[in-house]
């Protein structure tokens, strides 16, 4: 390439001081960024993704972060070494940066087109000048009346639609370089395949150099021509994304590229198992008050005449976008949530007609493992006390003497140390903390656990090792799961049945291998489209101004 | 993809568990060690406690002893004794022996007014915040009638009532401080019972008071420690207050409270009067407040590393 790179990070090393300890966060990183082009890193948790793009940004808090060494070359000039004023010519002009929570980002308080024209103030452009171009702007990264909803609050906008306000006050100012971190991870699938597409468009049209910092194989193979792949603080992979995919040089992108997941099989279901759960014409529906007196109160229906079934030993997947009712579902299933109509029958017994003692005895039969293990292990107990809570809650279950004994062989279990019994959930990682509340859920034997986005905010490696150890536990105990997640791929390789939700309603159900193959709804068919497969050799081809 | 299973493994598994179980108040006793603030706190709170519970019986008599020629006698002068080291009062009695009698009503008022609220705020903020419905709604409503007076003017119309006993005035004092353990109570409540492990537990089977002792308590008492400690200070004060209008401790009882009133009119020209019992009522305060601190530190895992003896290596 004859034209000189318009970023190159040379060697840069940056720690960060902690509890008396220096933490090394990125250790001789080295990468660069060409016009029209989009780099991707990629890594996982910890691996210090972010940290080199927000020292190029100068977001890098000191104390306690200290650059030890490096250049960031932007067009000639070393932006490590930039004066406050310097600093605040480049930031934003002519690199800018979107983030992954988009409501952190925007100010609750001001209308958002006075938030995208202030991008541009603050830089100079005249305020009728900003204001119109505010509206060409919005209208350029698809909010639908542009103009009419200048004057509207980021509260009033869907997640995507902030995300898309975000990437509007980003490109004002036509920056020579634009940074996302993690940008479409809090976004559902359709809706990040439509932000991505957006990035990619807008980076066509003005010719800036793309960093794409994210943790999604799917995404890199989809939408980056090159990537740098990080580990532990270190640069372990560069290359074009076609020929890092075909033939990695690095062990650890190998076993990244071999736990991403959608490469197994299809199970294939059990018709003859016995049945152990029955939904029928599940309805739930929510009363909204309406504004003043002048409307009625609406009625929305979080459910809508859900029915399926789950039988002995099998894997039911449910795969919904936000708002597609799954985690009420969940809590009805549950019983944590009483139904407005329909039926679920457990073994043959109305779940919602059962009396104190069968509601005990449900409990014990019907666990469930939550999606965020931080918040769902009480922090001021220890893994012991968490696990073994549910013998205190169930004391027929274990006798009192062989709890210690037990806790230990479920650890063991699970894959983790017995003897960190002792120890608080903060000691352990987030896939060791998912182990525990794994551990915990199979304490009482059950014979159902419900999975709720249970690996969802997992690394990609640790999300492999979690359901291989799902997987183990259903052999062993023949258990049944029903797992639910956003996550296409994952669902593929896990469930034996998958039930697609869209809008409180099942719109498509059954066998694996049919769904994913010859889906028979329209919105099955978006949701596959949307979710990206980690192959760049089958990238869909964009067509001009297609919007999802 | 096995090969993969020991990445998430490593993190923190090189230290070793702690030895096996000691007595619990060896370890304890060290972090308190390690966090000097609080130990000067436990020391001066444990010389307090033992002036309350020997002070009166040797002390009362140097305690009511009228010397008129030692009126306001300034602090520091050796000539007229160790009683009156720190000065004497109005009446000419020695400042020292009276703080150190003073204690034990002080102490006795102030305890039992800050626990019975705390008590009786907590119980009645958690029935509102977990249960909710009518009985909720009941319990907030009785508490903003209460909080709607002024509590001073509450308590004066109770002690003109009823007779100002030591007993009225703690059964005063503590009931215009419970809507504050009330109210920050239900709060919590209201927040922690949404949390992700009150759910898990819920799951499994757990009954209400499983979750109120071992999920919910557990994790806003820190709070509510806090705002007792600091709750400490204001009734000392209050009943100062009560006994300045003549409707709390009666003479010749005394409290610390009552010293720093009488002290008031004497700021001009023997300010060591109000200033001697003031500063007991400001140390006892922010010991309870540095101990609670520390308290709080111990009792939550997650910060508890800070007092505990640095490992000398972890990876």
């Amino acid at each position: 390439m004859a034209e000189p790179a318009l970023l190159t990070v040379e060697n840069l090393s940056v720690e960060f001081h902690a509890r008396g300890k220096i933490v090394q966060a990125v250790r001789n990183v080295s990468w660069q960024v060409n016009r029209g082009e989009t780099l991707a890193i990629l890594g996982e948790s910890g691996s210090g993704k972010s940290v080199s793009s927000s020292a190029v940004m100068g977001l890098i808090d000191s104390p306690p972060g200290h650059i030890t060494a490096g250049r960031a070359l932007f067009q000639g000039q070393d932006l490590l070494t930039l004066t406050k004023d310097e600093r605040r010519e480049i930031n934003g002009r002519r690199i800018a940066m979107i983030f992954q929570d988009p409501l952190a980002h925007l100010n609750p308080v001001y209308p958002v087109g006075w938030q995208v024209a202030e991008a541009m103030r603050v830089h100079g452009v005249p305020p009728s000048e900003a204001r119109a171009r505010a509206v060409a702007l919005l209208e350029r990264v698809g909010i639908p009346h542009a103009a009419a909803r200048m004057n509207a609050y980021p509260h009033e906008f869907s997640g995507g639609q902030r995300q898309r306000i975000m990437i509007a006050m980003a490109v004002a100012m036509k920056p020579d370089l634009l940074i996302a971190d993690e940008p479409t991870t809090a976004l559902d699938v359709t809706v990040q395949a439509q932000i991505l597409t957006l990035l990619s468009e807008l980076r066509d049209e003005t010719g800036m150099g793309l960093v794409l910092i994210t943790h999604d194989l799917g995404v890199v193979a989809q939408h980056a021509d090159r990537m740098v792949v990080m580990k532990d603080g270190e640069v372990v992979e560069t290359g074009r994304v076609a020929d890092v995919f075909r033939a990695p040089a690095h062990d650890y992108t190998r076993r990244l590229l071999g736990a991403a997941p959608g490469k197994l099989p299809f199970r294939v279901p059990d018709e003859a198992a016995e049945l152990l759960l029955e939904v029928q014409g599940l309805v739930k529906s929510f009363h909204l008050r309406g504004r003043f007196l002048r409307e009625a109160a609406r009625e929305v229906r979080a459910l809508d005449g859900v029915s399926f079934a789950l039988r002995k030993g099998e894997t039911l997947g449910i795969v919904g976008e936000s708002g597609s009712g799954k985690t009420t579902l969940a809590r009805v299933l549950l019983r944590l949530m009483e139904p407005s109509s329909g039926s679920v029958r457990y073994r043959g017994q109305d779940v919602f007609a059962m009396s104190k003692e069968q509601v005990f005895a449900f409990r014990r039969r019907v666990q469930v493992v939550f999606q965020d293990p931080t918040a769902s292990l009480n922090p001021r107990m220890t893994v012991e006390e968490i696990i073994g809570e549910h013998w205190a809650i169930h004391p027929e279950a274990l006798p009192a003497e062989g709890r210690r004994a037990a806790v230990e062989k479920l650890l063991v279990q699970v894959g983790l140390d017995p003897a960190h019994a002792r120890r608080h959930p903060h000691q352990f990682s987030g896939g060791q903390r998912q182990r525990i509340a794994i551990a915990r859920a199979l304490s009482l034997k059950p014979e159902v656990i419900l999975c709720d986005e249970a690996v969802s905010a997992l690394d990609v490696s640790v999300q492999a090792q979690v359901i291989e150890l799902l997987k183990d536990i259903q052999k062993q105990y023949g258990l049944s799961f029903i797992f639910i997640a956003h996550d296409l791929p994952v669902v593929r390789d896990f469930a034996d049945r998958v039930l697609v939700m869209h809008r409180g309603q099942i719109v498509e159900q059954g066998p694996t291998g049919a769904v994913f193959t010859a889906p028979q709804a329209d919105y099955t068919r978006t949701l596959l489209a949307a979710s990206p497969k980690a192959d760049p050799t089958h990238r869909p081809q964009r067509r001009a101004g297609e919007r999802l | 993809m096995m090969a993969l299973t020991s990445t998430d493994m490593k993190g923190p598994a090189a230290m070793t568990l702690a030895a096996p179980e000691p007595g619990r108040l060896a370890p304890l006793l060290a972090m308190l060690w390690r966090d000097k603030f609080a130990s000067c706190a436990a020391l001066i709170l444990l010389v307090t406690v033992f002036a309350a519970l020997i002070g009166p019986a040797f002390l009362t008599e140097a305690a009511t002893t009228m010397n008129l020629r030692a009126r306001n006698a300034p602090p520091f002068e050796m000539a007229r004794g160790l009683a009156y080291i720190l000065g004497g009062d109005s009446l000419g009695r020695g400042i020292l022996p009276r703080i150190i009698v003073a204690t034990q009503n002080t102490m006795m008022i102030a305890a039992s007014a800050v626990l019975s609220s705390l008590v009786i705020g907590t119980v009645l903020g958690l029935i509102a915040g977990y249960r909710g419905g009518w009985v909720g709604d009941v319990i907030l409503r009785l508490t903003d009638i209460l909080m709607s007076f002024p509590s001073l003017l509450l308590a004066m119309v109770v002690l003109y009532v009823f007779d100002p006993s030591i007993g009225n005035v703690i059964f005063v004092l503590a009931l215009t401080r419970i809507p504050i353990y009330l109210r920050t109570t239900r709060a919590e409540v209201l927040e922690v019972r949404t949390r992700m492990f009150v759910t898990a537990a819920l799951v499994a089977g757990a009954g209400p008071l499983r979750i109120i002792l071992r999920h919910i308590l557990p994790i806003i008492a820190p709070t509510l420690l806090t705002i007792a400690t600091l709750d400490f200070a204001f009734v000392m004060l209050a009943e100062a207050s009560l006994s300045f209008l003549g409707l709390g401790v009666q003479a010749p009882e005394v409290t610390w409270g009552v010293m720093v009133a009488e002290g008031r009119n004497y700021l001009a020209n023997a300010w060591w009067l109000a200033f001697w019992p003031g500063l007991a009522i400001t140390l006892v305060t922010m010991s309870l407040n540095l101990l609670s601190n520390w308290l709080r530190v111990v009792t939550d895992p997650v910060q508890r590393w800070r007092l505990e003896r640095r490992m000398p290596s972890n990876g």
